[in-house]
């Protein structure tokens, strides 16, 4: 492995597993029929089974485990037709029951892989171990009195799936790829939104160092860590405690600890010491999920193409390399953008627009692919003009940033802005006529060996055009003419 | 006097107009009022609003409707919530509670006109087989002993099988987790139904344990309980156990007669310790399915005196995690404390009794880790061969005749300091209940003191029909037709 | 198995409910004696069998993915033992 720590003695070597929480995209929650909306008031996404009042029930809302289950499929995994809801008993002011519905015995979804690529353009394939439907718990708020917590159901009961990785990952790199891959396939099936800010998808970082070579020493858990940066950083800054401890001749103590972003560091998180012992037995409110073959057939079949699929193809089809495919892959609306724009074109060309001046004009005006200032169609027709020699690159340049900035279709830009390239020899013979005749000192260094000068002619006879001369007749009849 | 009607001669006394809804239910409710400060049989009376639903049944009656129940009073458990009427579960944790739902199965008898008394009294959390364990008092049983000692109705639903049979309410809603309906009837001398798992909706139920729980009734008749039946049972797509079956006609079930039927005895039930008086009512009983034309055959239940101890691990694990939300934050009784765990500690300390805190404690205790393959893992196991055993002797007999309990009602105080010879009491209707199949209890004589004892009908999952018909033949032979002494309108 | 005081102790605290000592030492004693009797399960065989997780033997029915519940803040919280506006209120909790 490349990436060590380099202790006192030695170096040491990392071990990460990720249990990811991602938020299901239904309409409401996993057990009852409370809206599932993000900013709702306070406690008005709430029904009396969310707030667990007396006798009430769960009954599963099936479109999540249909989320769940194209989650699998996603992540190549094997699903289990039948599986089964235990209850996780622990007292928690947001965990209005007493106990959480999740699946620990008995996941809906079993092993499966991501495939993740790291900038030195290697791909390692990271083992899922399984997935599993399981509540939210509701939301507490300790900033808003001194000596109270104010409790927020709203999320209580929202279908979460947790995703568990193999303790695979070897890096910070590498675990930020891992949730970057994983919220891009979620993105693309449209099961979670993978939006970390609105804590739609949160992460459990286990991690621990050892020797080269040793088996795994005691790991810790790092608690819900709610950015791809912070994971990283936690991972750092965890593991860089532990080799401190072992170097010092102390234990890593298997623990559950909470990252502070602010001053980069974790530390124990010890009220959740004695909740322990869960006490996990099956939920005899709900029977055993028995899923239909054919019903999850449906499913595989409906299933979008995604982004490793779609990689593939825009290298083997298109000719893009390895790293544009993953940069144009990366996110749904961005590859179907550029399908659009490459649609009938030149595929590397349209590509090549998009990864350079396109996605400058995003971050320049702060826009995303979905509002952005030039369409799909807008861009192709700008290609189209460049590959029937209506204007040439530069002028290309121009007609985007005024397509940025107006909104115009290029074709009008350039019929307005009168940009149309100029083929008219005539026209170009008597521009580099007087552009010769204006610099008699550098035509006589030039003839007296200096080539390099060619380039100064050629930009000189362009600027004496307006940039409209196409370059290739410039040059032809500047050749011409300087060698005549 | 008609308090002393059962429910299908009210029913039909009001189809004939001989009487009005109002005067039914006022009826009632003076019976409640003599009676209930010493029998303590309900905690909450709702006279105001069972006066206003007995005005819209006769309303409704004088328009010629006539829904099943329409303007008949009923007591219902305390742990079926109720909207607007507050619901104790027998706990001081939930004293303050008032539901803003009414549960399914209250909702269909209001749907078909039934008129509410009040809620009963009941062991907490229907923990408990005397009703001493309730917050609000204990119930006395209205049937007395010669030495005058005052006796338990059984449980937990005894408030609802004495209202019942002291004729403060026609019917009662009930609950069955190891016997609850079954036992505290055959104590009070009159009928009740543990239907079939499944069978009635638990949404709105205050659950004890949720793979257990079952609704049912009480009444004076088996065909009462029939009527009742009719109306609680039924789909419920809230409640992701409950069946998707239609609800037959248990009425007319009541009249099958049991010729052809085969009657199996299990011989596990029986014992050296039996009292002579039960064994003797047993073997009657048979006689008497014998004389209405069926087999009696022998079958066994090898399992069945495992029953109570898998019982006992079953539901108090079940229980400790059902009862995890009464924690002062959402509803009930909070006790303050310097931070969150204490207010947990004190609310829960302070809001639950005795034999609940015992439960959730071996509840939590069996789910623990390291013993949780021991006991729960082996519970659950023991659990599937108690229901191989009923399903083996359904293969040969349409249904089991067993006694209801192993006594008749005893004094309040008796087995107090002893919780399993408490938990014997339900010995022979636990099995039942692990499986999930139907049964029966109907009275069907007195012991030697003078108290009442039932025979219980155990039958095939689903088939609460072939019950209610053996239960009915029961009934007709034994022709019980003694009173307690505590009822509406007896000499005090 | 048997159960001393210190286990009680903990058992109770995972099920926040608050014992004394002299509680404990009783509840030990009743806990005992219920899961001595219990221990009598020890004496079946039950290789090979699947345990039984409850009486309904069917599979669970998916209900439709509608939003058909919740929008009644005031019902949810009416019978709060303290609340804060729209919210539930609980000592302050320290993470």
């Amino acid at each position: 492995m490349s990436y060590v720590i380099k202790g006192q003695d030695g170096p040491w070597e990392l071990v990460i597993g990720l249990e990811v929480h991602a938020q299901v995209i239904s309409r409401s929650k996993l057990f009852s029929g409370s809206a599932t909306e993000f900013g709702a008031e306070p406690n008005s996404q709430v029904s009396f089974v969310d707030a667990a009042f007396p006798g009430m029930l769960p009954v599963i809302n099936q479109e999540c485990v249909a989320q769940a289950v194209r989650t699998g499929l996603g992540l190549d995994a094997q699903i289990n037709l039948v599986s089964r809801f235990d209850r996780k008993n622990y007292f928690y002011a947001d965990l209005p029951a007493g106990y959480q519905i999740s699946q620990y015995a008995h996941p809906v979804v079993g092993g499966g892989h991501v495939e993740i690529e790291l900038s030195d353009g290697s791909t390692r394939r990271i083992g899922v171990t399984r997935l599993h439907l399981e509540q939210d718990a509701g939301k507490s708020l300790h900033d808003q009195h001194p000596t109270k917590s104010y409790i927020d159901l709203n999320r209580s009961g929202i279908a979460l799936m947790e995703i568990v990785s193999e303790p695979d990952l070897r890096t910070p790199e590498e675990a930020g790829a891992y949730l970057r891959k994983l919220r891009t396939i979620l993105r693309y099936l449209g099961t979670c939104d993978g939006n970390m800010e609105e804590g739609s998808m949160r992460a459990d970082v286990n991690v621990s160092v050892r020797r080269h070579g040793e088996p795994f020493r005691t790991r810790c858990e790092v608690k819900n860590v709610n950015s791809v940066r912070f994971v990283m950083q936690a991972i750092e800054a965890e593991a860089a405690r532990q080799v401190e401890v072992w170097e010092s001749g102390g234990t890593v103590e298997q623990e559950t600890r909470l990252f502070d972003p602010a001053r980069g560091e974790t530390r124990s998180m010890r009220s959740k010491e004695d909740a322990h012992d869960y006490r996990y037995f099956p939920d005899p409110d709900l029977l055993p999920l028995v899923l239909d073959e054919a019903w999850v057939a449906g499913l595989r079949a409906e299933l979008p193409e995604l982004p490793d699929a779609k990689r593939a193809r825009f290298v083997a089809k298109h000719g893009l390399s390895a790293y544009d495919a993953a940069v144009l892959v990366a996110d749904q609306e961005t590859a179907a953008f550029y399908e659009t724009v490459a649609a009938g074109r030149d595929a590397k060309l349209a590509a090549n627009w998009m990864m350079g001046d396109f996605f400058a004009a995003l971050n320049r005006t702060g826009r995303s692919i979905g509002d952005s200032p030039v369409s799909a169609a807008a861009l192709g027709q700008l290609l189209d003009l460049l590959a029937d020699r209506t204007i040439n690159g530069r002028i290309a340049k121009e007609v985007f940033e005024a397509m940025v900035e107006t909104g115009e279709a290029p074709a009008s830009i350039v019929e307005n802005r009168g940009l149309r390239q100029v083929t008219d020899t005539g026209a170009i013979d008597r521009a580099v006529d007087s552009v010769l005749a204006a610099n008699p000192d550098k035509l006589a260094e030039y003839r007296g060996g200096k080539d390099k000068l060619f380039g100064f002619f050629v930009g000189q006879v362009m600027k004496a055009m307006a940039g409209k001369g196409n370059p290739a007749l410039v040059n032809d009849a500047l050749r011409q003419r300087l060698s005549a | 006097m008609l308090t002393d009607l059962s429910l299908v001669e009210a029913r039909d006394g009001l189809r004939r107009r001989a009487f009005s809804a109002a005067e039914l239910t006022e009826a009632h409710l003076d019976a409640v009022a003599a009676l209930n400060p010493r029998l303590n049989a309900f905690i909450t009376v709702s006279a105001d609003r069972a006066r206003a639903q007995a005005v819209a049944a006769d309303a409704k009656l004088a328009a010629g409707e006539s829904g099943p129940l329409l303007g008949l009073p009923l007591a219902i458990k305390d742990l079926f919530c109720t909207e607007g009427v507050r619901t104790t579960a027998g706990s001081r944790i939930l004293e303050p509670f008032v539901p803003p739902y009414e549960s399914t199965v209250t909702a269909n008898l209001l749907r078909d006109g039934a008129v509410f008394l009040g809620k009963a009294n009941l062991d907490e959390f229907a923990m408990g087989s005397s009703n001493m364990t309730s917050a609000f008092g204990p119930v006395q049983n209205p049937w007395t002993r010669a030495d005058g000692a005052a006796l338990v109705p059984g449980g937990s639903s005894g408030g609802s099988c004495a209202a019942v049979a002291a004729r403060m309410a026609l019917g009662a809603t009930a609950t069955d987790t190891g016997g609850s309906i079954r036992q505290p009837a055959s104590f009070c001398g009159i009928a009740g139904v543990k239907p079939t798992y499944g069978r009635c909706s638990r949404w709105g139920i205050v659950a004890f344990a949720s793979s257990l729980d079952q609704a049912g009734p009480v009444a004076r008749t088996v065909g009462d309980c029939a009527v009742m039946l009719g109306s609680m049972a039924g789909f419920d797509p809230r409640d992701s156990t409950s069946a998707d079956r239609p609800v037959p006609d248990f009425a007319a079930a009541c009249r099958r007669g049991v010729r052809g039927l085969r009657i199996g005895v299990p011989r596990e039930y029986r014992s050296d310790a039996m009292p002579a008086e039960i064994e003797a009512l047993w073997q009657q009983g048979l006689a008497w399915l014998r004389d209405g034309g069926a087999e009696i055959v022998d079958v066994s239940l090898p399992h069945t005196k495992y029953g109570l101890a898998t019982y006992y691990i079953v539901a108090p694990a079940e229980a400790s995690s059902n009862l995890a939300r009464y924690d002062g934050v959402r509803f009930g009784r909070r006790v303050e404390g310097e931070d969150l765990t204490e207010l947990y500690e004190r609310t829960r300390a302070e809001g639950f009794g005795a034999e609940v805190r015992r439960r959730i404690m071996i509840g939590t205790y069996v789910l623990s880790a390291g013993y949780y393959d021991a006991y729960y893992l082996r519970a659950q196991k023991v659990r599937a061969l108690i229901l191989r055993d009923f399903t083996d002797a359904y293969a040969q007999v349409d249904a089991l005749l067993t006694p209801t309990a192993p006594s008749a009602a005893f004094a309040q105080g008796d087995k107090m300091d002893d919780p399993v010879a408490m938990y014997l009491n339900d010995v022979f209707t636990v099995p039942a209940s692990m499986a999930g199949v139907p049964g029966l209890s109907v009275p069907a004589g007195l012991d030697p003191q003078g108290l009442p004892l039932g025979l219980q009908v155990l039958g095939r999952p689903f088939d609460e029909e072939t019950v209610f018909a053996v239960g009915a033949v029961l009934e007709r032979a034994a022709g019980f037709r003694h009173l307690p002494a505590i009822r509406a309108g007896a000499p005090a | 198995m048997s159960l001393d005081p210190a286990t009680v102790r903990r058992i109770a605290r995972l099920a926040r409910i608050h014992v004394d000592p002299a509680e404990a030492e009783q509840l030990a004693g009743e806990m005992n004696g219920i899961l001595g009797w219990i221990e009598q399960l020890n004496e079946v065989d039950v290789d090979g069998i699947d345990p039984l997780t409850g009486a309904a033997q069917m599979a669970m029915r998916l209900r439709a993915d509608t939003v058909t519940d919740g929008g009644i803040p005031e019902l949810v919280l009416g019978n709060a033992p303290d609340r804060a506006g729209a919210f539930y209120a609980v000592p302050k909790v320290v993470e």
